[in-house]
């Protein structure tokens, strides 16, 4: 039994120099074999692991992370928690995740400082205009928060706004969805680690997928680089990685892996309360708690892995900045960097069985999946455990790709893909 | 960031090329006689390849030509250029 995070444990480690603080996870070696192996150690895979033992009393599973977990796009994103999706399908997914982030900290007894600042979409042309609105419309008849804010309010709510009539790109109004917002990264990994972990979950690091054993339709296990690994069931959350993992038994996905870059300034004093995202000159911006401005710009156009991605699209972003925001002409940035993400031809994502049974898939989640990390693995667990998709994933199957079913969020996602 | 060989216009800088994804994908021969499984194969389904892959590219900022690159998306190294409905080479 863990012991459990407050105020009080926080004394008591303080007066011993936080010297004697637990272990959050364990560091096992792994079993013979697995009811359940989750392929991928990032969030989106731990919560499948923690929702698969607390929700579906499924006890003996493992989730395997080739670095160490949440080194990937975990912590690699700008943390930005929304649910303002266009189609009802999205909608009903976003929110089931945006529902469950803000009970998080308690229900993990972790910390994931969420923080429902509110997140504000800007709209630059008449066309921008039509699109958002028509957004706030389909989003308050799913239940989802929003409203339309003219050129006024949109300065009254985030005062650094240049809204100038005369800059290139001119401010028209924008949206906003006030119980969005942001959480600690780091810190989802982590409290899902944990909390898995308590319940008996195997986390497995720097152990990478080499093979995928099967015989004839069914899996049998994973070869590693620590050895072969005997599964009843294999849940692949693998991100950028989908595509190798699937080519292991030769499927493959509607994906293509785009290097997504993000970057932050060094810290200053708080100057901006909330998010603020642009889709027409893609350029998205919040404050970490630590005082950073964080940056996201968009994605190349080609497939890579390098987890780099180039210049000319990180200065378009901050030229954007710099137009929308001028006081920030003199900030120096600190660090930059890539993720390599999957996006799918709807920039919609899959959470979904395959033709090999005991192989389900998990992933798509492109430029936007930090945000749906708890309903993603509540919904991934329920997938893998019944061997069936909830009723707020079963749109995002692989068959839709067949059927052309589609979820085509596709610029009217409030960001461009 | 990386230079593209352009077989027309010569060494230039990435940024004046788009991507047009994964080279020698055929458009079926016989549309009308395809299943719904043969056209998302087609239309979605794709490599992604990480290591060397055969890609489709256009100068588009440029002389607007198509042509075949060889890379390797993990690094980014680019091994050869040929021109459209040249033979692949062999890596």
């Amino acid at each position: 039994m863990k012991n459990k995070y407050s105020i009080f444990s926080l004394f008591k480690n303080a007066f011993s120099g936080h010297e004697n603080w637990q272990r959050a996870w364990r560091d096992p070696e792994p079993k013979k074999e697995y009811d359940a192996i989750i392929v991928g150690g990032g969030g989106h895979g731990l919560a499948t692991a923690y929702y698969l033992a607390k929700k579906h009393n499924m006890r003996n599973i493992a989730v395997i992370e080739k670095g160490w977990i949440g080194g990937g796009n975990t912590g690699r994103n700008t943390t930005i928690i929304r649910s303002n999706y266009l189609w009802d399908a999205s909608a009903g997914l976003y929110d089931h995740a945006l529902k469950i982030w803000e009970g998080l900290s308690q229900e993990l007894n972790y910390n994931i400082m969420f923080s429902q600042r509110g997140v504000m979409n800007l709209a630059h042309n008449l066309q921008d205009v039509r699109d958002l609105k028509r957004r706030t419309h389909a989003n308050r008849l799913n239940g989802i928060d929003a409203v339309w804010l003219n050129t006024d309010e949109v300065k009254k709510f985030c005062p650094i706004i240049n809204t100038s009539p005369n800059i290139r790109y001119p401010v028209l109004g924008g949206t906003l969805q006030k119980r969005a917002g942001t959480a600690r990264h780091d810190a989802v990994a982590w409290g899902y680690a944990r909390g898995a972990d308590e319940l008996g979950v195997d986390i497995i690091q720097n152990c990478e997928v080499k093979g995928i054993r099967r015989n004839g339709n069914k899996i049998e296990g994973i070869e590693t680089t620590k050895g072969f690994i005997k599964a009843k069931k294999i849940g692949v959350v693998a991100a950028g990685h989908s595509s190798v993992i699937a080519s292991m038994v030769d499927i493959r996905l509607p994906l293509e892996s785009k290097p997504l870059q993000a970057l932050v300034s060094e810290p200053v004093k708080p100057i901006i309360d909330t998010v603020v995202m642009s889709n027409a000159v893609h350029a998205y911006v919040s404050q970490s708690d630590k005082g950073e401005l964080v940056i996201g710009a968009g994605t190349d156009s080609y497939v890579s892995y390098s987890q780099k991605g180039t210049h000319d699209v990180v200065e378009g972003t901050l030229k954007a900045i710099l137009e929308l925001y001028p006081i920030f002409s003199r900030m120096k940035m600190l660090r930059q960097w890539g993720g390599i993400v999957d996006i799918c031809p709807d920039a919609s994502p899959i959470i979904s069985k395959t033709h090999i049974e005991g192989l389900y898939f998990n992933c798509g989640w492109g430029t936007g999946g930090f945000k749906a990390t708890p309903g993603s693995g509540d919904l991934f667990a329920h997938t893998i455990a019944n061997d069936e998709p909830h009723k707020l994933n079963a749109a995002f199957s692989l068959n839709r790709f067949v059927s052309g079913d589609l979820v085509d969020e596709h610029g009217a996602a409030a960001v461009a893909h | 960031m990386f230079l593209i060989n352009c077989p027309y216009c010569g060494e230039r800088d990435q940024s004046e090329f788009s991507s047009g994804g994964e080279a020698h994908i055929e458009r079926p021969k016989q549309p009308t006689e395809l299943s719904d499984d043969e056209w998302a194969d087609f239309l979605f389904m794709r490599k992604n390849i990480k290591g060397i892959q055969f890609e489709r590219w256009n100068h588009s900022h440029g002389c607007r030509k198509w042509f075949n690159i060889v890379r390797d998306t993990s690094n980014d190294k680019i091994h050869s250029v040929y021109k459209m409905g040249e033979k692949p080479p062999k890596v």
